[in-house]
């Protein structure tokens, strides 16, 4: 399979096949969580708190129950009460008794959007008629959700038990300050005292959003066998099935989860809102519950990205070589604990060598809805505060910021951050690659500025089920429990047919609900294209030794005189010839099929590099985004338009966590700009195209040497884009977003 | 509440549905008629997953009441394709992996078609500008764009070639 290079050829790894659900998604016919009808179905409506934060001290839900055409009231107390206990979804988790919380208030509400009642009834209007109906009397708290008032010293403090973990003296005073985590190497000290140049700066950003454009929403049936069916889209049906049960007391088995397709996650849909408590409506009402997010509900009550605080200093000797680093940041968790505390601090300096450093994290509760996963979680504003310093190293040394960070790029055999050598890693190609590319050195014009940035993620592996099955006819249908947010069901299809040696036409994918394959870590951590296509191959593997064995039944040879060649048996043995199709093996003695289930330990990392023009108003402060170059080592790209999407679409929501997006409080803690017009996420006329430049350092661990794409590429944006405002404006930006008013006041400040 | 009777030509059939006064003509789309290629991301007209066409003019449809429709005629991403021949639209969407999740699809493959009958030759300045009530959260828009211009160029080559 190599040529003279080295480089694996391979049939159908590298194509850019149609994908197997692109003629439903063209056609209007794929059916994503809203589009489900079960005979019988009515309507679930949640009534969401108006406060901040309060005690409820009642609810009357008697004149709701009353309304003609109300099936189902439920509150709080109908919930389970459940013991204190971690649950790790992978890419995030936390305590269950959070998490039950976090789907319905018990006694206190804890942000603007919690929900507190729900509802079912014939139909939508008149659920949202009960819910008017529903009186619920509030003691109003003082509330915080700004994250620095958070961490003060007199803050109203939300769970009054909490205490911080990870202090080095422990206190017992009631605090917002859920973890503090310390990462260090060496003495910070030192290292920043060797240095002959050191940049420091202090950078804030605001909380925002994932942003996906489907609303959560589910259908939910709960039979009196004590059997549920659930059907909703998310980023893991077997995580919607662990949570619920867990939630609600039920056994797993009793809960059949199917995954529909899925408009948008990011992340923000590794967590449940909604399906317990339409479990809990449906038993009420014996009838099927479908129950559905607005988009304010979405913004309100679904977890968005922490806001952060984070001081960094940055030393290095005349020759741009870092002698010591110090990062101290904090990320607003919402309502409860879980900011990415620990991979933020993980990925902040991780693509460089440095001696000695620093870094310590802490982990803060406010009256904001629960922070959920988003693209790399906690990692993108922390980068941005790092990649600012490194930019500025450069400006105080005179040095080309590339060659700065050429100088310190980590390589493989460089300690990671968990103290474990880098395997293959291309941060020194791509570094490379943007010098020559013809981006760097195009000439610039007055108020243009342009900004280089890297950024780290470690990605995930996990666990991962497929089975493979052939039919009569000798085409092969592929399933696995991960659910396709972006394509994945073509990669998986590509490496099953690379790997049988069929066309890639030949090949089904499909994504089984949790009854019908082993389980599967949910679809995060950029894990994907690695394990589930891991386990792919692995269980495809399985297949053709099987076929390999009718063959060598059938021609009456030892095993090892069958080869697998191009999608056909041919034998080896001396006095035999001959060879047989997939589909001539299948006619004979019925198909063949073979589960895989792997859980690898050892995922590629990911690591982005992207250069940003920009043309900043002197007059207004608005930017414009130019050009764009998005560079990545991918390991190996399956299917390299959906990589390419992916590094796309993670340089565009960087671009507007960069310059518009950020959640605003009112005085009264409500979010004031809980809708897609107040909260600006980019459109197609804010940007110019996207360039991506994909570099393939293959992981040894995964058969075609696949690293995770989906995170990386939101790590540099901010940090790109800042540098390029600060090129323009020859003014340092520190905050997120870098409004156009922000833009002009930091301008007016530094003058 | 008293539901109005409205009857309407959604996809070249006429069709007829049930409404209450207040309900959206995209609720009705959905609910009473299954058709569910029109998607709601956010029933507040911001982000054109609902796109339709209302007598060849492009609408949100969550900003639409479903009486509204009475004797109009609405096209919806389902009737894009004629049979199961694809639209060029819908080709090059799929070549060009122009969309990752597809639930802002079926708006832009709307609003893209209603651009193109406007306007055969548009510029990348004027795909852009005319799609900027469309958001898609997946792409950056890279390749929809492209997928647009491609497309224009099939039909174009389509009116004069055949
Ligand atoms: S649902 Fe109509 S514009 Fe968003
Ligand atoms: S493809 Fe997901 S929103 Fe556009």
């Amino acid at each position: 399979m190599n040529d003279m290079s080295g480089k694996p050829q391979y049939r159908v790894v590298g194509t850019r096949p149609v994908r197997p659900d692109g003629i439903d998604k063209v056609t209007g016919k794929a059916v994503f969580s809203a589009d489900h009808f079960v005979a019988g179905m009515i309507y679930g409506a949640i009534l969401r708190s108006p406060h901040a934060h309060a005690r409820i001290r009642s609810i009357d839900t008697s004149k709701a129950a009353a309304l003609p055409g109300v099936k189902a009231v439920v509150t709080g107390a109908d919930f389970p009460a459940l013991k204190s206990m971690e649950v790790d979804l992978g890419e995030g988790g936390g305590d269950i008794v959070d998490m039950s919380v976090n789907c319905m208030a018990r006694d206190k509400v804890f942000y603007d959007g919690h929900a507190v009642a729900a509802v079912a009834a014939t139909s939508a209007s008149i659920a949202a008629e009960a819910l008017e109906l529903i009186t619920v009397d509030y003691e109003v708290l003082p509330h915080v959700t700004d994250l620095a008032a958070a961490m003060a010293d007199d803050a109203p403090v939300l769970h009054a038990r909490m205490r911080t973990k990870g202090l080095d003296t422990p206190s017992d005073k009631p605090t917002n300050v859920s973890m503090r985590f310390v990462m260090e190497k060496g003495d910070v000290a030192a290292g920043l005292a060797r240095a002959k140049v050191v940049a420091r700066g202090s950078f804030s950003s605001a909380p925002v959003h994932q942003g996906y454009l489907e609303p959560q929403a589910c259908t939910v049936a709960y039979n009196s066998d004590g059997q549920v069916q659930i059907w909703a889209s998310s980023q893991g049906a077997f995580m919607i099935r662990t949570v619920t049960a867990q939630v609600l007391n039920l056994p797993i088995a009793d809960i059949r989860v199917t995954p529909l397709e899925i408009g948008g996650g990011f992340g923000g849909k590794t967590v449940i809102y909604l399906e317990p408590v339409a479990v809990l409506l449906s038993k009420k009402s014996g009838r099927p519950v479908r129950l559905a997010m607005s988009r304010s509900d979405v913004f309100r009550a679904t977890g968005p990205a922490p806001g952060t605080i984070c001081d960094v200093a940055i030393g290095c000797d005349e020759n741009g070589i870092i002698t010591g680093a110090e990062v101290t940041f904090s990320g607003s968790a919402g309502a409860f604990p879980g900011s990415g505390t620990h991979p933020a601090a993980v990925c902040s300096l991780a693509p460089y060598k440095i001696p000695d450093y620093r870094i310590v994290g802490h982990d803060v509760v406010t009256n904001m809805a629960c922070t959920a996963a988003y693209r790399s979680p906690g990692a993108p504003p922390i980068i941005f505060a790092v990649e600012s310093i490194v930019d500025e190293l450069a400006g105080k040394l005179g040095m080309d910021p590339i060659d700065l960070r050429l100088r310190n790029a980590i390589q493989e055999g460089d300690p990671s951050p968990s103290g474990v050598p880098f395997g293959p890693i291309g941060l020194k190609e791509m570094l490379e690659a943007a010098k020559v590319h013809p981006h760097w050195s195009e000439p610039l014009e007055a108020n243009q500025g342009r900004g280089i940035a890297a950024g780290y993620w470690p990605n995930f592996g996990g666990q991962s089920t497929a089975s493979v099955s052939l039919t009569d006819d000798g085409t092969v249908i592929v399933t696995t429990g991960s659910p396709d947010i972006g394509g994945s069901r073509a990669s998986m299809a590509m490496m099953a047919a690379e790997v049988i040696g069929l066309p890639y036409d030949s090949v089904r994918a499909t994504v089984a609900d949790t009854s019908s394959i082993g389980y599967s870590m949910l679809t995060g951590g950029s894990r994907t294209t690695f394990a589930t296509g891991k386990a792919v191959v692995e269980a495809t593997e399985k297949v053709v030794d099987g076929l390999k064995a009718r063959a060598a039944s059938i021609w009456g040879v030892d095993a090892g005189a069958v080869e697998w060649a191009g999608g056909e048996a041919r034998c080896t043995a001396q006095d035999k010839e001959g060879t047989l199709s997939v589909r001539e093996l299948c006619g004979k003695g019925g198909p063949i099929s073979a589960e895989a289930t792997v859980n690898p330990p050892d995922p590629g990392p990911g690591i982005a590099v992207q250069i940003v023009d920009v043309e900043v108003d002197p007059d207004t402060g608005t930017v414009t985004v130019l050009r764009v170059t998005a560079l990545q080592d991918v390991g190996r790209a399956i299917h390299p338009s959906y990589v390419e999407g992916q590094m796309q679409g993670g340089v565009v929501q960087g671009i507007g966590w960069a310059l518009n997006e950020g959640y605003v409080f009112n005085a009264k803690g409500q979010l004031d700009n809980a809708g897609f017009l107040d909260y600006r996420i980019p459109v197609a006329s804010d940007l110019p195209m996207i360039s991506t430049v994909m570099i393939e350092v293959p992981w040894p661990s995964h058969p075609f040497g696949v690293k995770g794409v989906g995170e990386a590429p939101i790590c540099p944006p901010m940090g790109a884009v800042a540098n390029a405002v600060s090129a323009a404006t020859g003014v340092r930006m520190h905050h997120l977003p870098m409004s156009p008013d922000r833009i002009l006041t930091e301008v007016a400040a530094a003058q | 509440m008293q539901k109005i009777l409205v009857s309407t030509t959604v996809n070249g059939e006429t069709c007829e549905f049930a409404c209450e006064p207040d309900t959206s003509l995209l609720d009705a789309l959905r609910t009473e008629l299954r058709l569910t290629g029109s998607k709601e991301g956010c029933g507040s007209g911001d982000c054109g997953a609902c796109t339709i066409s209302l007598d060849g003019e492009m609408v949100c449809s969550c900003l639409v009441l479903a009486a509204e429709a009475q004797g109009r005629t609405i096209g919806t991403v389902e009737g894009i394709a004629e049979g199961s021949a694809l639209h060029p639209l819908q080709t090059r969407f799929l070549e060009h992996a122009a969309l990752q999740c597809g639930f802002c699809t079926p708006g832009f493959l709307v609003a893209a078609k209603s651009l193109l009958e406007k306007n055969p030759d548009p510029t990348e300045t004027e795909i852009r500008y005319w799609l900027a009530g469309n958001l898609c959260r997946c792409t950056g828009y890279d390749k929809i764009i492209r997928a647009v211009q491609h497309a224009a160029a099939d039909l174009r080559q389509e009116r004069t070639g055949a």
